[in-house]
């Protein structure tokens, strides 16, 4: 008896020890948790209007900067990502299409933000040819470039943080020479374009989106997905639309984005850059404006049309589909909300959906990764089966009317062909052009490639219609 | 057996004793730490006790059911054996899951909790949704649908009504 009561001492001893140490290590999570709960914040540096380099940012709002840095990640997704190969050589009818434009030398797949300034420096569409300070607007952090310039222009110092020295400093750089104007420059875009440094609340910094949003704003195409645009227009129009004070902050973070991922000109005579929504956002109301502006990006080596290039009409797309008709943002799929400690960061590491599908699509759409995966390769794919089609029959169009030509057809017997090229091609362009493979709008990306289809095969009738029949025997 | 053996296994029934005061101790110091005890209430600040709850909670506060309905109105069984037994399950697997970082993101509910959510939410609404329920599917087979799909592909009333109880 006296025996075994000790060694029974001894086990309770030993697993009462145990015990202790496992509750301590709990013990010591749990302070951690609560810890991260306390969501510190430290303000090590100040931020200034002039603070341009993002590592000094990075100091204060760690954990975003260091998802902005991720941006030089490279992956290659279904029908994009941000490996630079050549779709040139990926799909050669492009060449084709875009012959006599710097488009048919260079072509590749954007990488991230991180490379946007390198890989302008770099793309043979710069080097070979002639190009404008205007196209740094959306391949630098261009703020503090437009205020420098706008000081040396004249403008009083004390205007510096207006948004008039950002209007001046844009109206100087436009026109720069490409090579002059991005000296001026040193970083890809930055914190400084898309926060106010003392709030950090997100703003517009581009006079381009400026002008262009002024311009939504006055016509008459309705944007159910703006709210702020349409109470605008039922106001009293006393000052014009300014997204910095009229927007929601939930539009603001599309709009933000809305500053480059757009279809542009470069307007003339001072290569202003331009947004062409006087008419609306849609295909055929730019495609209008640019015939009311007389516009054409350039005449086509073959057939002498003069022919659009759209440039990544994102925002445009999106609009018409059902994510902003339901208030989905931009920054809600390709910056989503990401958990660090008790933390919620919006992710800076700007990419596709389907590389994070769980924060980015599962948030509201309750399925499996695999099945939202899925689904979005059924839009992808159709878009890009009537993709083909579009650009069989453009290519279609491009040889008859130079088989016309050749032949000795007159300008004017090519006319009704020659618009018609122009139409298909912009409409197929319009969709080639921009990043989702159909998917911001996959029934408008159809109608859009539809229509294409439909006026090339038009325009390859009009060409039979000229061309002489063989005289019978 | 000497008196030299008895005292050495005598200082060793003091030490047991000793170190179990130590982890009675330290124990009751986590549980107060933890905040045990606010699990025992229906207060759905025991819920946000823990950070991950911080979204449900906050979009609760700004969703229609929030003058109607707490937390472990929808979430657990109305019965008293069922209420402790579910909330004796899930506080268990919260905690682990919470302690270990080892859950999916976003959160999502198990079929198991989804049917005494939906348990729930014909329980408040039976009066008004009671030939819905006849014309559509019956009961009982509500609660197969639950018991064969554990991915969470189900009809239950919170497919389509998402946002009465709070956000996603």
């Amino acid at each position: 008896m006296p025996r075994r009561f000790p060694w029974l001492a001894l086990v309770v001893g030993l697993v009462a020890a145990l015990g202790t140490f496992g509750v301590l290590l709990l013990l010591q999570n749990i302070n951690t948790r609560q810890a991260e709960a306390r969501e510190t914040v430290f303000r090590v540096v100040e931020i200034t209007e002039d603070t341009v380099d993002p590592e000094v940012w990075g100091k204060n709002f760690p954990l975003q900067y260091d998802s902005y840095k991720r941006t030089v990640d490279t992956v290659r997704t279904r029908y994009g990502g941000s490996e630079s190969f050549q779709k040139l050589d990926q799909d050669p009818r492009l060449r084709i299409i875009w012959n006599g434009y710097p488009f048919a030398v260079d072509f590749r797949e954007d990488r991230g933000h991180a490379y946007m300034l390198v890989d302008q420096r770099q793309t043979e569409r710069v080097k070979q040819f002639n190009q404008p300070g205007a196209c740094l607007n959306c391949h630098a952090s261009v703020v503090d470039a437009f205020r420098k310039a706008a000081l040396k222009g004249g403008l009083p110092a004390d205007k510096v943080h207006t948004s008039e020295a950002l209007f001046e400093g844009f109206k100087i750089i436009n026109k720069m020479p490409y090579a002059e104007a991005t000296q001026l420059v040193d970083h890809p875009v930055s914190c400084l374009d898309c926060h106010d440094p003392k709030t950090m609340a997100v703003r517009i910094t581009r006079p381009a989106f400026i002008n262009g949003i002024r311009a939504l704003a006055e016509s008459k195409d309705p944007v159910p997905h703006l709210p702020s645009l349409e109470r605008w227009r039922q106001g009293n129009r006393a000052t014009p639309y300014d997204p910095n004070t009229d927007a929601s902050r939930q539009e603001l973070r599309s709009m933000v984005c809305a500053q480059c991922h757009v279809e542009y000109h470069f307007a003339k005579p001072d290569k202003t850059l331009t947004f062409p929504w006087h008419n609306g956002l849609k295909v055929e109301q730019i495609e209008q404006h640019y015939k009311e502006v007389g516009w054409k990006d350039w005449t086509h080596k073959d057939t002498g049309a003069d022919v659009l290039k759209a440039q990544h009409p994102e925002f445009e797309l999106w609009s018409q589909g059902i994510h902003a008709r339901s208030g989905v943002a931009c920054a809600d799929c390709h910056m989503p909300y990401t958990r660090v400690g008790a933390v919620k960061v919006s992710n800076h590491h700007v990419r596709s959906p389907m590389l994070g599908v769980a924060q980015a699509c599962q948030t509201c759409h309750r399925y499996s990764e695999e099945e939202i995966k899925a689904r979005v390769a059924v839009i992808q794919d159709r878009t890009k089966k009537l993709m083909d089609s579009a650009e069989d029959a453009v290519v279609g169009l491009i040889q008859a009317i130079q088989t016309a030509k050749a032949a000795g057809a007159s300008d004017e017997a090519l006319a009704r062909a020659r618009e018609l090229q122009r139409s298909s091609q912009w409409r197929m362009d319009f969709i080639n052009a921009e990043n989702s493979q159909g998917f911001h709008a996959p029934q408008e990306a159809a109608r859009i490639l539809a229509e294409a289809i439909d006026l090339a095969r038009q325009g390859q009738l009009e060409v039979v219609k000229i061309t002489p029949r063989p005289t019978s025997r | 057996m000497t008196d030299k053996n008895g005292t050495r296994w005598r200082w060793i029934g003091i030490a047991a004793v000793v170190l179990v005061g130590v982890l009675v101790g330290t124990g009751a110091y986590t549980a107060q730490r933890a905040q045990a005890l606010s699990y025992l209430s229906n207060d759905p600040k025991a819920c946000v006790n823990c950070h991950i709850m911080r979204d449900v909670y906050d979009s609760w506060q700004k969703a229609p059911h929030h003058a109607a309905a707490v937390c472990v109105d929808c979430h657990l069984p109305h019965d008293f054996v069922g209420k402790w037994l579910a909330k004796a399950e899930n506080g268990w697997n919260h905690s682990k899951a919470f302690t270990l970082q080892n859950f999916h993101e976003p959160i999502r509910i198990h079929a198991k909790n989804a049917a005494i959510l939906e348990h729930n939410c014909i329980g408040c609404h039976q009066n008004l949704i009671g030939g819905v329920l006849q014309a559509q599917t019956s009961y009982g087979q509500a609660h197969a649908e639950y018991a064969a799909d554990d991915k969470g592909a189900h009809l239950g009333c919170v497919n389509c009504h998402k946002d009465v109880g709070h956000g996603p």
